[in-house]
């Protein structure tokens, strides 16, 4: 990250959640699909909505926007699958992230991103890597590895430890 | 030129990393028979090769090394040196710095090397400087000496005549070897008469100058036993056509032919006067038949018995094998995979269409297809038993690390598994014997006090059954404490202090991370990461580990496995507009019965027998509703069976498996994923994750009610 921090200017992918844009920082996008079959994988958290083949490989897709605590996305023409590589674990792996609408690719430079507010976004502040200002609004730029790993894994470890109450449950 | 001597560096690092392995084996069986000559042989040679090819490719301090070893084999294999623990030890400690050596130049140390040459001197020196008395050197070379026989071919034993025919390939110098310093070494070791052939000379401007045209007969007398005269051309064995036989041991056919050639290359007669001489002689069976030794009945029979060990070992020539890089086989498992996937597109498509010319080519690929598969995945199957030296090795130096007395006994090592199962296989296998010598088995005063042979013993045992392999490992040490285990969870919350669950309930939990009862952690294990990694390695193979244990007895676990990871067979059904794939290996039949609402009683009654039916839509909650016509797919987990109720069976699928992400890490009944004809995804189903989800399923609904 910090090499990114020195150099000078960095190319955002932008989309939209609902009314509000958001951005991504290029190098972690691979490609945008439009929207084609997800397969769901049951007794998963509502946000992982399933996988797709992309070529014979098998993708998860998270809805972004129930991970950002919106409602659900609805599909509409120009709902997408922004596929991603994201670090878990200290590996890399794709990933799918359902967006309403992909906007552009936009070249923003050091002096344009700030600090997120320490309140205010209603989103956890964990996930944002800062607002970038263009024309007179903000964008929100998000940290991804962050929003796509760290608090699923809490959850599927959550959902680990129930199922064991529950054998231990069974068990007695 | 650059590239090719790093291809030569790295063909000799494979070829000596398989050598170090063949050494250890060897090393490891040489412990249990001293005195077998083959597998001391076996050593040198290994050790000579290892110097000679590792000087050859700049590896001077891997050559320098391996030198002194071979050095003190040298003295064991004449007979001046015998086989001890302390010899073997050493040796094993000195293969564990080759190892390192081949690795990476920097990772060695140096004085861990010195240490272990100044070692292997001190064994030859103690040997040497008591001649009569075999025994080395007590300080360096341990105590024990291990019972020792004269070896046969002593070096100052019996001479022997031998004939050599050495024929280089024209080639043999363009990888440094000298021919004529080979024929030198030979002279020096006793009588010898050398001819050259130069028959084949060309004209000298046809002559290429890198090339050797020449071969030699010799006649060497020495008294040198067969297998120095051999090692001689160790190096350039493959390059060459090499025969040494010793005169008087050859059959007599050899000598007659022999006196043939020589009377032709003299030119006293030609071929053909040999051939209608030879073929007047009469055969031997012929001629013990005439004396009356043998009968025509008996000839004959020998005669077969002669015939079948000519193609046996004509077989055996014809099974030459080649070097595959691994990552190859890799490649081509994943094509057939895509292979697989666009058959599956085209049967589909042919099966729309209609058109019979187009069925039937389908129906051919399809085959291919199939037997491609199966050819595929059966390159990549390697026996089991090529992991055992290492266990071997563990069980060892572990036992005598931890002051224990304990042996591996190992059965299946013809089983087969994937080559990618068996490596990832390895540290898990690793985990559980380090376990059993650790905390299983008790030190020999224990095991006597309670009545047990003073040694202990871990069984690794590989087997077959279906569409798995089950490897178990057991020990005959103190057992798990199931009591123990049992308030260890209650002090981690996990059981309630009144609970009494069963102990194959309490054994999952010991695989739980961080969960350990070992009172000292030990330099070996109980740190509480132990078991958790095995099943966690396990759960990413798809495979399964049961522990059984009675106290004071001993412990076996079993890990199952599927035999192959990249694909399998599997049937087809479909809930509402979702696939999924089961296992065709575990389904026993399909049956059909009226719809039932989720809250009906799950059970059916398949001729008389009870089985629990697993209605997927509910346990996957899946929308839509239950059609009038359900389909029941019996199946066969682990000895029980289980209905898992579909809206449909679609048919047999050849099933390409597909990880599911890591981000699906927590997933339950589901094993992985593939892609169908029309590009859609099939959930695979994980039937023994599928039946705990349904029982979990009842439980939540008890509760509820």
């Amino acid at each position: 990250m910090g090499a990114e921090e020195t150099t000078g200017t960095t190319q955002y992918l932008t989309f939209t959640l609902g009314a509000e844009e958001f951005a991504l920082d290029i190098a972690k996008v691979r490609e945008v699909l439009d929207y084609t079959t997800i397969t769901r994988v049951p007794r998963m958290p509502d946000f992982l909505r399933g996988v797709i083949n992309l070529r014979g490989n098998v993708v998860p897709v998270v809805d972004l926007r129930m991970k950002l605590g919106m409602p659900a996305a609805e599909r509409t023409v120009s709902t997408c699958i922004v596929i991603t590589e994201v670090d878990l674990d200290g590996e890399t792996v794709q990933m799918g992230m359902l967006t309403d609408s992909v906007q552009e690719v936009l070249d923003l430079d050091q002096g344009q991103v700030q600090p997120p507010p320490r309140f205010g976004t209603k989103l956890n502040t964990e996930f944002i890597r800062g607002m970038g200002k263009r024309d007179d609004r903000f964008l929100i730029i998000l940290d991804i590895d962050r929003v796509l790993s760290g608090g699923e894994i809490a959850e599927l470890q959550h959902t680990g430890m129930e199922s064991l109450d529950a054998e231990a449950e069974m068990a007695a | 030129m650059p590239d090719e001597l790093e291809r030569g560096r790295a063909i000799f690092l494979d070829e000596a990393r398989e050598l170090v392995d063949e050494l250890e084996t060897a090393l490891l069986g040489l412990e249990d028979a001293p005195d077998d000559k083959e597998l001391v042989g076996r050593v040198f040679r290994a050790m000579h090769t290892l110097k000679g090819s590792g000087a050859m490719f700049g590896f001077d301090d891997v050559a320098a090394f391996t030198h002194e070893v071979e050095t003190c084999f040298d003295m064991v294999r004449s007979g001046r040196l015998c086989v001890t623990k302390g010899l073997i030890d050493l040796t094993l400690g000195s293969l564990d710095q080759v190892r390192l050596m081949l690795e990476g130049a920097g990772q060695a140390s140096l004085e861990t090397a010195q240490g272990l040459v100044a070692a292997f001197r001190d064994v030859c020196a103690g040997a040497s400087g008591s001649e009569d008395a075999a025994l080395p050197d007590g300080k360096a070379a341990g105590t024990a000496c291990l019972p020792c026989r004269p070896a046969p071919y002593p070096g100052g034993g019996e001479p022997a005549t031998y004939d050599i025919r050495f024929r280089p390939q024209p080639g043999i110098m363009l990888n440094g070897t000298n021919p004529l310093a080979l024929i030198s070494e030979l002279r020096a070791m006793g009588d010898c008469n050398v001819v050259a052939h130069t028959e084949q000379l060309p004209p000298l401007g046809e002559m290429d100058p890198e090339a050797c045209y020449t071969w030699w007969d010799m006649t060497l007398t020495t008294a040198r036993g067969i297998d120095e005269i051999k090692d001689v051309f160790i190096f350039v064995e493959g390059d060459c056509e090499l025969s040494v036989c010793r005169l008087g041991e050859g059959g007599q056919d050899d000598g007659r032919a022999l006196l043939g050639e020589i009377l032709v290359e003299k030119g006293d007669v030609t071929p053909e006067v040999v051939e209608e001489a030879l073929r007047r002689k009469k055969r031997l069976g012929e001629i013990l038949v005439d004396m009356g030794k043998l009968t025509p009945a008996e000839r004959d029979e020998a005669l077969a018995e002669q015939r079948t060990r000519e193609r046996a070992s004509a077989e055996q020539a014809g099974m030459a094998s080649i070097r595959v890089a691994s990552e190859r086989l890799d490649v081509l498992a994943d094509l057939v995979g895509e292979l697989v996937t666009a058959q599956a597109r085209l049967s589909r498509l042919s099966a729309v269409l209609g058109d019979p010319e187009l069925q039937n080519i389908t129906e051919q690929v399809e085959k291919l297809a199939e037997m491609l598969r199966d050819n595929t995945l059966g390159m990549r199957m390697v026996p089991f038993g090529t992991t055992f030296t290492k266990f071997k090795r563990l069980v060892r130096d572990l036992s005598r690390d931890l002051g224990k007395d304990a042996a591996l006994e190992s059965s299946g090592g013809e089983t087969e598994l994937d080559k990618t199962v068996i490596e990832r296989l390895s540290d898990p296998v690793l985990h559980i014997i380090r376990n059993c010598i650790d905390h299983g088995i008790e030190g020999p005063e224990e095991r006597g006090a309670a009545g047990k042979p003073r040694q202990g013993v871990v069984r690794l045992s590989a087997s077959h059954s279906g569409g798995n392999v089950y490897i178990s490992i057991s020990d005959d040490g103190r057992g798990l404490d199931a009591e123990l285990i049992r308030q260890v969870a209650v002090d981690k919350g996990l059981v309630g202090p009144e609970e009494r669950p069963a102990d194959g309930f309490l054994f999952e939990l010991a695989m739980t991370p961080g969960f350990s009862t070992a009172k000292s952690v030990s330099s070996v294990s109980g740190r509480g990461v132990g078991l958790d990694v095995v099943k966690r390695r396990m759960d990413s193979l798809r495979g399964r580990v049961d522990i059984v244990s009675a106290k004071g007895s001993g412990t076996t676990i079993t890990l199952k496995l599927p035999l192959t990871l990249a694909i399998i067979d599997g049937l087809l059904v479909q809930v509402s507009d979702s696939f999924f794939v089961l296992p065709l290996g575990s389904v026993r039949e399909c049956v059909e019965r009226a719809g039932t609402g989720a809250n009906e009683r799950q059970f059916v009654d398949i001729r008389g027998e009870l089985v629990p039916a697993i209605p997927l839509r509910s346990v996957f909650g899946i929308p839509g509703g239950v059609p009038a016509l359900e389909h029941l797919v019996i199946v066969d987990e682990g000895g029980q069976k289980v209905a898992v109720a579909v809206d449909t069976v679609v048919g047999e699928h050849q099933t390409v498996i597909k990880p599911l992400s890591r981000a699906f890490r927590g997933v339950e009944g589901v094993s992985g994923a593939t892609v169908l004809g029309d590009g859609r995804l099939a959930l695979i189903l994980d039937l023994p994750g599928l039946i705990s989800c349904a029982m979990k399923e009842e439980a939540d609904w008890l509760r509820a009610a």
